[in-house]
């Protein structure tokens, strides 16, 4: 008996997990196909996984991966809780800086002073500095989006995006300043930063390539259980209608705040990989240009879709690179046009645009079907 | 004031409250009392200041002067979420629900205790059964009827002592205004009722008390049944049509008592 109710259990389980795993077939292959792409990229282009080519698309992809995550971190903000900020970057660049300050001038005194290794030689020291590295950049954008929404908390539209926009720049010129070039490098930036050897971009690409896309597949997930929680469904029904929310006894400026601070939370956190990556921390990544590319792919992507931004970054990336093969120098002029001519004809963006033609197109098979079974009775 | 002086039986007290929407004077001196149980009709012209009212006890549109008192405990001042919380459900006019939001979500929302939604499906989808068969559909797909009928599930889904309904039969077509006003009727025995509606009939059909809302100032109150033989009343205040439907109505409850 005991049996039977476990098999069935289990049963249950394989049931749900069956019908999850349809639900999510499109970002399962999606990833499956990821994860074989190193390796089928190289077996086609005929050259080893760790060199040439294969190794330079690890690359592009490591920063699609990235960039993805702050984009849907954007899209948090301004999809679902329709707060538009004009100073995503500023989150962006001090994961990344606290991650590169971190590792470069607090992380080494440690390591030289304590080594724990563990069996079979691994060194404990370096990964436990690393996730304490990451826990700091995770601290330092929460820091920031507080201070961001307190100072912020009494504006709103656009003058909102001015607040941003101004304390984002204050932590621009803060990162350019000469006063900490000893510890920052200030305009040049934080070069060089001594990446742990085990998660060195550079030696082990692939390593890295895998690091990447598990944060970016965990960092959707999570982002997506947020947006599907009570607390998200408070962001949408603020941005829908803020005095709604309010007459049902929430009170807006909490729940701003929340959705301000978690999606810093998430830019700082590809802030900080993205320092590991480049190995440097630089004032672009807190410059108004970030903040922009992120509003570009958000839009690009689709409002308030979660993936649609994440594609947007992808599609970005990729344009950029060939763009930059073809046009030179001027890529972004010609990325420009092709931009307003998305904006023009998808207004939802590629994800968003999709998921409302599939829609209608699922609404108009269901009324051709239905009349297709009324036909039969008529006569 | 007409009414008997037992503080007990009131769920709300408005006492002389002054708001202004900016500089603008919109109440000035409004006073209500609002037994427990039943429903109780604002009445008044367009821009009497009914909406306001309510609002102003939610504390949208803050009073400047005068006390507002729910179930003993002064709460004007307080912002609106907390009154909210306190226990008062708003259903403003235009069908306010969340159109992004699918009709689960929508009333999930409205959730002040964990289960709350699920304590109170049998009760809502019994008053407005469209609601389950919409359940999933996104809250922009629906009728305006049933965006009205959202709006006011909505309000029933948290424990509240006290409903704020404006103009639930606004724009509705007759048949959903008789369905409403049977799901008011059904709801307000469970709960005490603060109706603001320009509908006549369904006022006068619905409410136990009234208040006549004029210029910003409580003009008038009594029992609706005194009201309704009152046609030179209601034509001053509520003009000519409501005055016919009061006349109407006063006829046949005349015929029915000499008959």
């Amino acid at each position: 008996m005991n049996t039977t109710t476990s098999t069935s259990k289990t049963r249950v389980v394989t049931g749900r997990f069956a019908a999850w795993a349809q639900q999510q077939v499109g970002g399962l292959l999606l990833v499956i196909g990821l994860i074989l792409f190193p390796f089928v990229f190289s077996w086609l282009y005929g050259s080893p996984v760790d060199s040439g080519p294969p190794k330079f698309w690890q690359g592009q992809l490591i920063v699609v991966f990235i960039t993805a995550v702050y984009a849907m971190s954007y899209d948090l903000l301004m999809g679902y809780t329709g707060i538009l900020s004009f100073g995503h970057a500023a989150f962006f660049g001090g994961g990344a800086y606290a991650m590169a300050l971190f590792l470069a001038h607090v992380a080494p005194r440690i390591a030289s002073s304590y080594r724990i290794v563990g069996p079979g030689g691994v060194n404990v020291t370096e990964i436990v500095l690393l996730v304490v590295g990451f826990l700091a950049a995770l601290v330092v954008s929460l820091l920031l989006g507080l201070l961001f929404s307190a100072v912020s908390a009494r504006v709103k539209g656009a003058y909102f995006a001015m607040v941003t926009l101004a304390m984002a720049e204050a932590i621009h010129i803060l990162s350019k300043a000469t006063d900490f070039v000893r510890w920052t490098g200030a305009d040049e930036g934080l070069h060089g930063v001594p990446v742990p050897a085990w998660i060195n971009p550079i030696q082990f690409r692939l390593r890295f390539y895998f690091v990447a896309l598990a944060f970016a597949v965990v960092m959707y997930l999570v982002t997506r259980r947020i947006v599907h929680s009570p607390m998200g469904r408070v962001f949408v029904a603020l941005r829908e209608n803020e005095s709604r929310a309010r007459m049902i006894g929430y009170n807006p400026a909490v729940y701003r705040s929340l959705a301000f601070v978690t999606s810093a939370v998430v830019a700082g956190s590809a802030g900080a990989l993205y320092a590991l990556w480049t190995m440097s921390a630089t004032p672009t990544m807190t410059g108004a240009g970030a903040t922009v590319d992120a509003l570009i792919m958000t839009i690009l992507g689709g409002i308030g879709t979660l993936f649609g931004p994440m594609l947007g970054a992808a599609l970005m990336e990729l344009f950029g690179h060939f763009f930059y093969q073809w046009f030179g120098a001027r890529w972004p002029l010609v990325f420009g046009v092709i931009f307003i001519a998305l904006v023009m004809f998808l207004p939802y963006g590629i994800v968003g645009t999709w998921q409302q033609r599939s829609a209608q197109l699922r609404a108009l098979l269901k009324r051709a079907s239905q009349q297709r079974r009324q036909d039969p009775s008529d006569s | 004031m007409e009414m008997d002086q037992q503080p007990t039986t009131d769920i709300l007290t408005v006492e002389t409250i002054h708001t202004y929407i900016g500089q603008f004077h919109i109440l000035e001196g409004v006073s209500l009392r609002v037994r427990r149980g039943g429903v109780t009709v604002l009445l008044g012209r367009n821009g009497a200041g009914k909406t306001t009212t309510l609002k102003s006890i939610l504390g949208l549109t803050p009073p400047r002067q005068g006390q507002v008192i729910l179930d003993g405990q002064e709460i004007q001042g307080k912002r609106a979420f907390e009154i909210a919380g306190l226990g008062i459900g708003y259903v403003p006019e235009h069908r306010a629900i969340f159109r992004d939001l699918s009709v689960a979500e929508n009333l999930k929302i409205a959730e002040r205790r964990k289960g709350d939604l699920e304590r109170r499906a049998d009760f809502i989808f019994d008053l407005f059964p469209d609601l389950k068969r919409l359940y999933k559909l996104p809250g922009h797909h629906l009728s305006g009827g049933q965006q009205q009928m959202l709006a006011v599930a909505r309000a029933l889904v948290a424990d509240n002592k006290l409903l704020l309904i404006d103009e639930p039969s606004e724009g509705l077509a007759p048949v959903l205004i008789e369905q409403m006003m049977e799901a008011i009727r059904e709801l307000s025995a469970t709960t005490t009722v603060l109706l603001v509606e320009q509908n006549f009939i369904m006022a006068s059909q619905l409410g136990e008390h009234y208040y006549i809302i004029d210029d910003g100032r409580t003009a008038h109150d009594g029992a609706m049944a005194d009201l309704i033989h009152d046609t030179a009343l209601i034509r001053r205040y509520l003009g000519a049509s409501a005055a016919r439907v009061g006349g109407e109505f006063a006829a046949r409850s005349e015929q029915r008592r000499g008959g």
